[in-house]
């Protein structure tokens, strides 16, 4: 069953070349069939294979698969293998389970878009090479799949291609993300130039051999790679491309803006984490990122009127969550956030899908209100997700963020607290969300029949968001499992209590909003509010520094100056043909006389020379 | 009999050739034109014919021979050419067949 894993990536990648083989003429209709069925058919098979591997461990309990030779210039070798172990199978079991899930949504989404199949199409183009990234043997693999996600999700953002400000945003993503990739390349060929290889489990054994702990060496290469998963997992500063990716649909953000892509940088620091012991400096600076990441992006979402942009602020925040346990060396309580993230997140994102399309694309929360009783399959579900991202007890999202905290608060107190705080705003921009949308008077036309391939993944992942906790996989041989200690009673019971203390201060907060509303808002609160909506100013920021200087020298630059020598050249031989063109007066005499000329000054270098 | 200096052959020649030259510089007419190519023609071939009695080669005469030829092949087709831009043009005045001006 093992020998079957190259078939995982394979079967998505088909789905895709179907498609793209035919010139895009496939019909609509079969265009559901063909996504959903190979990304389901790659579920079924990481299934089986997961249960192989966990009931019958392969020896050194990983399982390596070469499938080609795929570079070979001199020492350098790079082969197309893959590798599964316990952090790749986690990885795998989200993005096809998770995955086929949403495909299926999209199904049912996606059902009037003319762009169905190429729809499909990209969001198989797009589990191919997420599965590639995380199955990768070698880093230079990674890196394949990791830029195969990043064009799917330009791809995807600017999905309806036809409003200008969707393009834009896709820009956006792809740019911001460059940086971070650009750092993260720096950082592959420093660590081919130092270790001689680029396998990860080669390099890892070999960087602990040569490098001491805390050297410059480990340290650089460390932070390269954090650049790129800063990038890639939408962390300070290079957070700002998320909310904007939201332009694209909604399976879009759930699957690739919340499930899997975004988690794809903490998912590198894992897998890479023997650089990160090896730099204790940039392992803290991923836990101060984290930190600041998830306060900043969770005041954000507190003021956001949109509801896909609370859901993408809150996203980042979740993410920071991650790298603060990344940073606190809790592996694994990382990756167990990751996978009850990608549950919760992906349904709050359907459910709001699916709110969206039963009021006819509309997505300012304050013109829905009172979906409760329209919509009470889809309000239940959403509960199931938010109580899950509140953390609230009994639910996945709190077996996973409890453990972060503890052990946040093992590595520092400062840590615990920013994440506890974010815990609270967390409570609050849910609480909110839900309470406007879901509560209060109606405000908008309803148009409640959803159909079933909408409904029932919403039913799945609710069911996922609840009971995921228990879905936890030994992680060990992987990653180390780093002694949690329980914290004493105390400890554990504020963790516990914050997030309900948020829900009910939310409660008292929001339930009387419509008559603070009346009275307006304080100019400060005023003020606040719109440098938290504006997600911190952060784009206007790197408008002024990056965007506006650049723009200026491209204005400079117009006419290309580089260009202009071989403008010159072009004009030298315009001159040259107008003056030839000019000696041809057609006159028999005159060109006699040239001869002459010619002769004359021939036969006058032969004598003077 | 004294021989012919070889300066007065040069001369002659280079009078000839010079003579010839102008012609087909200043005279409009192709017809007078052509007559000029022939008078440079043989203003060469003066010099071949002294060259060679100078040196006691055959060579001189031999290439004389070869300009004679050369010269009533050119004039053959020159003539041909001038008859069929007559009965094009109505004229004989190269300047005014400037139909190839760039």
């Amino acid at each position: 069953m093992l020998n079957l894993l190259w078939l995982v990536p394979t079967f998505p990648l088909a789905g895709f070349l179907a498609w793209a083989a035919t010139g895009g003429s496939l019909p609509n209709r079969w265009a559901p069939w063909l996504g959903a069925g190979t990304v389901g058919l790659a579920a079924v098979l990481t299934a089986g294979i997961g249960a192989e591997f966990l009931t019958q461990p392969p020896p050194g309990n990983h399982f390596r698969q070469i499938l080609f030779d795929w570079i070979g210039v001199a020492d350098f070798r790079a082969e197309g293998a893959l590798y599964l172990d316990a952090l790749s199978l986690q990885m795998l079991f989200v993005v096809t389970g998770v995955g086929f899930l949403i495909h299926v949504y999209s199904a049912g989404y996606m059902a009037d878009d003319l762009g169905q199949a190429r729809f499909f199409a990209y969001m198989n183009l797009f589990v191919a090479a997420m599965l590639i990234l995380v199955l990768a043997d070698n880093l230079i693999l990674l890196y394949l799949g990791w830029e195969g996600v990043g064009l799917c999700s330009y791809l995807l953002i600017g999905f309806w291609y036809d409003q200008p400000e969707n393009g834009y945003a896709a820009r956006k993503a792809f740019v911001v993300t460059r940086v971070g990739d650009t750092a993260m390349a720096l950082g592959l060929f420093l660590l081919f130039d130092r270790l001689g290889t680029l396998d990860i489990q080669a390099g890892m054994a070999r960087a602990v051999d040569l490098w001491p702990s805390g050297s410059p060496l480990p340290t650089a290469a460390a932070l390269l790679l954090l650049g790129g998963a800063v990038g890639k997992s939408a962390q300070l500063p290079l957070q700002v491309w998320l909310p904007d990716a939201m332009a694209g649909p909604t399976p879009i953000s759930a699957l690739i803006h919340a499930a899997t892509m975004v988690t794809a940088g903490v998912y590198l620091i894992a897998r890479t984490q023997v650089l990160f012991h090896l730099a204790p400096e940039v392992q803290g600076l991923v836990g101060i990122v984290g930190a600041a990441t998830l306060l900043l992006a969770s005041c954000s979402a507190l003021v956001q009127t949109d509801i896909k942009r609370v859901l993408a602020y809150s996203t980042v925040s979740q993410i920071g969550y991650m790298f603060l346990a990344l940073g606190a060396g809790a592996w694994s309580a990382a990756i167990f956030h990751l996978m009850t993230h990608a549950f919760f997140k992906a349904l709050l994102f359907l459910a709001a899908g699916a709110v969206i399309l039963a009021l006819h694309h509309e997505q300012n929360i304050f013109r829905m209100g009172g979906l409760r009783q329209r919509l009470p399959l889809v309000f239940w579900t959403f509960v199931a997700g938010a109580a899950a991202l509140v953390a609230l007890p009994l639910t996945s999202g709190y077996s996973s963020k409890h453990e972060i905290l503890l052990a946040a608060y093992q590595a520092s107190p400062w840590l615990w607290a920013a994440g506890a705080l974010g815990a609270l705003l967390t409570a609050l921009y849910t609480s909110r969300l839900v309470l406007v949308a879901f509560f209060g008077p109606q405000h908008a036309e309803v148009h409640p029949a959803l159909p079933v391939t909408v409904t029932l993944p919403l039913v799945v992942l609710a069911v996922l968001s609840i009971a995921g906790g228990w879905l936890r996989m030994p992680l060990a041989p992987a990653l180390p499992e780093p002694e949690i200690h329980s914290g004493g009673f105390a400890l554990n019971l504020v963790t516990a209590a914050i997030p309900m203390v948020g829900v009910v201060l939310a409660l008292g907060l929001f339930r009387q909003r419509a008559e603070a509303a009346a009275a307006g808002p304080s100019p400060f609160v005023a003020d606040v509010s719109r440098l938290w909506f504006s997600g911190w100013g952060f784009d206007w920021i790197y408008q002024q520094l990056l965007v506006r200087p650049f723009l200026g020298l491209a204005a400079v630059n117009r006419a290309d100056v580089v260009d202009a020598a071989y403008r010159g050249i072009a004009r030298l031989a315009r001159l040259g043909h107008r003056a030839l063109s000019a000696s041809q007066t057609g006159r028999l005499r005159w060109y006699a006389a040239a001869m002459l000329l010619g002769t004359v000054l021939v036969l006058a270098a032969g004598v003077v020379s | 009999m004294t021989p012919v200096p070889m300066l007065h052959v040069l001369l002659l020649a280079a009078i000839l050739f010079a003579l010839g030259l102008v012609g087909v510089l200043v005279r409009r007419n192709l017809i007078v034109m052509l007559m000029s190519v022939e008078i440079m023609f043989n203003a060469a071939g003066l010099v071949f014919i002294a060259g060679g009695s100078r040196w006691g080669q055959p060579d001189g005469q031999v290439m004389f021979l070869l300009i004679l030829t050369l010269a009533a092949a050119e004039i053959g087709v020159g003539l041909g050419l001038v008859l069929q831009i007559y009965r094009q043009f109505k004229t004989l005045d190269a300047d005014a067949l400037d139909g190839m001006r760039g």
